[in-house]
């Protein structure tokens, strides 16, 4: 279908896509709607669930291209690109979106540049402009943001997690998933070995609802376990600024700014963080952004939509202990 | 072996931004312009990759204007060997895949076993160089690495390449690229011997049509800059602690619906 929106699917590696490929799904929906096409979900996996297939249906892809095949485990750009642009070559879809995610930020890219089309990468809002899409990102560390256009279709994008609304679950509907032949190639690198992160048993920084992040005032890496009561408490997941993983006391992969991860929380938390302009980079866009620090001045209470001037060790275990006696009625 | 590293200068993080007069790009007067962050990581896993292997060279490249010079001094300060410098018109707000395919042009003429890029540049925040770099390249590649290993016949290398919640290291075969994730290593501070040392260090100027190559518009345009929406005034909650905890739940709770 020409009006077609492709979502690249994002799944938990054992057959099960993510919610973030319902959140693409559902801004390809609206989009798709105002052009009289469709949003349809393209899943490359090695093994794909009837659950799985069915949850992308309820998310509302009218159609599911389904590329079952072991090479396509674990991701590799140099298999999944020709694959998928054969598919898009055959069936010129007018939109292809994927999340920001490891792999399928390396996958748009390279699709665009083999296709020879424009990417807009990290997108955090589209609009149509006389039947043509508008995109709008984050540039320069989220201090401003660039609208951008194609000169040509497919366009791609990928789309920043937690910023784009589901749709309403079409409950009960039955996937129209479709074999298409195409050739898969073996690829050239291969998997040596995987190692997993220790478990904090918390949720992934880019994916939690609420994250709770300390900085340089959390004084030494023993004392995040204050915040990680907390994070228990409500299922956040648990970040740091860059003066605390420069100080080693966290790990980089949990931190958040302009040299980290970027996050789109419902709540974000943050303890001892002055809120320097790298940090906010990485935050900006949290839906309420809370602010506890003993400096009045702190620039990160600029941004804040609620503060606390007080001590952090004082203030986050009364938060803990409001927020079990909350949860527990 | 020789390692090429891709660079490109922006403003540096601290630095505020204005629209320029032309609302599709920054003004830049005032500006302190840096090396990206992540591609001295890049620089620096290639050149302790030389330093390790005893031999090799390090070149680095970047497309972009007259001031762009000053940032391959700084990398020839740290310690590469030469650098090329793609300045052309044809480049002038070109995006990413144009530059990918003048990148691709001069990586074919160097012949590199190894391309080293940083992840992302801290300016247009894109991200999609290395990639794709690689496929115009028809090349592996393994993006946000932490790790990497080259095997000692110069063939192959392991690179363990950040996923959410694992590192995949993977055995690739040369010439590849990789783009570095911050952690892959500290980058060294250029020593004043360093900075001497680049002033004689050569820069060499490429043009458009020393890679063959004829202008190709951009595919993706730049509509505007825009200033971000100011976020709606915020509540500092006042009291003693624990009333002002209370206070903050009950807020979030009734007002912000957030938990």
């Amino acid at each position: 279908m020409a009006s077609a929106f492709w979502c690249i699917v994002e799944d938990d590696r054992a057959g099960r896509p993510k919610k973030v490929t319902g959140e693409v799904l559902g801004e390809a929906a609206r989009l798709a709607r105002q052009l009289g096409g469709q949003a349809e979900a393209v899943w490359l996996t090695d093994k794909a669930t009837d659950e799985g297939l069915k949850q992308l249906a309820e998310w509302g892809a009218a159609r599911v291209w389904l590329l079952e095949n072991p090479a396509l485990a674990p991701y590799r750009g140099e298999v999944w690109t020709p694959a998928l642009a054969e598919l898009a070559a055959k069936q010129a879809p007018q939109g292809i979106f994927g999340a920001v995610t490891a792999r399928q930020r390396e996958l748009l890219a390279r699709l665009a540049a083999r296709v020879g089309v424009g990417l807009s990468a990290d997108s955090v809002a589209f609009s149509l402009q006389d039947g043509k899409l508008v995109a709008t990102r984050p540039v320069y560390a989220g201090k401003l943001l660039s609208k951008v256009t194609w000169s040509k279709p497919p366009w791609l994008a990928t789309l920043r997690p937690n910023v784009f609304r589901l749709e309403d679950p079409k409950t009960g509907a039955t996937p129209q998933v479709e074999r298409p032949a195409v050739a898969i190639p073996q690829g050239t690198m291969t998997l040596a070995e995987r190692k997993e992160e220790a478990s904090t048993g918390l949720p992934e920084l880019a994916e939690a609802d609420i994250v709770v992040s300390g900085g340089r005032g959390m004084k030494g890496p023993e004392n995040f376990a204050i915040l990680e009561e907390l994070a228990k408490v409500v299922g956040a997941a648990v970040g740091a600024s860059r003066a605390a993983v420069d100080a080693g006391w966290r790990p980089h992969r949990f931190q958040i700014g302009q040299t980290g991860r970027t996050i789109s929380p419902k709540l974000y938390l943050g303890f001892g963080i002055s809120g320097a302009i790298q940090h906010l980079a990485g935050m900006r866009t949290s839906k309420i952004i809370v602010a506890v620090n003993k400096d009045p001045e702190a620039p990160i209470f600029k941004v804040a939509d609620f503060g606390i001037v007080g001590d952090l060790f004082e203030v986050a275990p009364l938060l803990t202990a409001e927020f079990k006696r909350l949860l527990e009625k | 072996m020789k390692l090429l590293v891709p660079i490109k200068q922006v403003p540096d993080t601290a630095t505020q931004v204005k629209i320029g007069a032309d609302p599709k790009g920054i003004d830049t007067a005032g500006i302190t312009w840096i090396v990206s962050p992540y591609d001295e990581y890049a620089l620096e896993e290639a050149l302790r990759i030389k330093e390790k292997r005893g031999q090799g060279e390090v070149v680095a490249v970047t497309v972009g204007p007259e001031r762009a010079k000053e940032a391959l001094r700084s990398c020839l300060a740290m310690g590469a060997d030469r650098a090329l410098h793609l300045c052309d018109p044809a480049w002038e707000n070109a995006d990413s895949l144009t530059v990918a395919r003048a990148l691709a042009a001069v990586i074919k003429q160097e012949a590199p076993p190894l391309v080293l890029f940083g992840r992302q540049a801290i300016d247009d925040d894109m991200g999609a160089m290395p990639a794709q770099v690689a496929e115009v390249l028809g090349w592996p590649c393994a993006s946000w690495i932490m790790e990497e290993t080259i095997s000692e016949d110069g063939k192959s290398v392991r690179a363990g390449r950040q996923v959410e919640g694992a590192l995949e290291i993977f055995t690739i075969p040369l010439p590849c690229v990789l783009s570095a994730q911050k952690g892959l290593n500290e980058p060294r501070y250029p020593t004043l011997k360093g900075i001497m040392g680049a002033k004689k260090k050569e820069i060499k100027d490429v043009k458009a049509a020393d890679l063959g190559l004829a202008a190709d518009g951009a595919q993706l345009l730049v509509v505007a800059l825009e200033a971000l929406p100011p976020r709606p005034p915020g509540r500092i909650i006042p009291g003693e602690p624990a009333e002002a905890v209370k206070e903050l739940v009950r807020s979030l709770r009734e007002d912000a619906k957030a938990i």
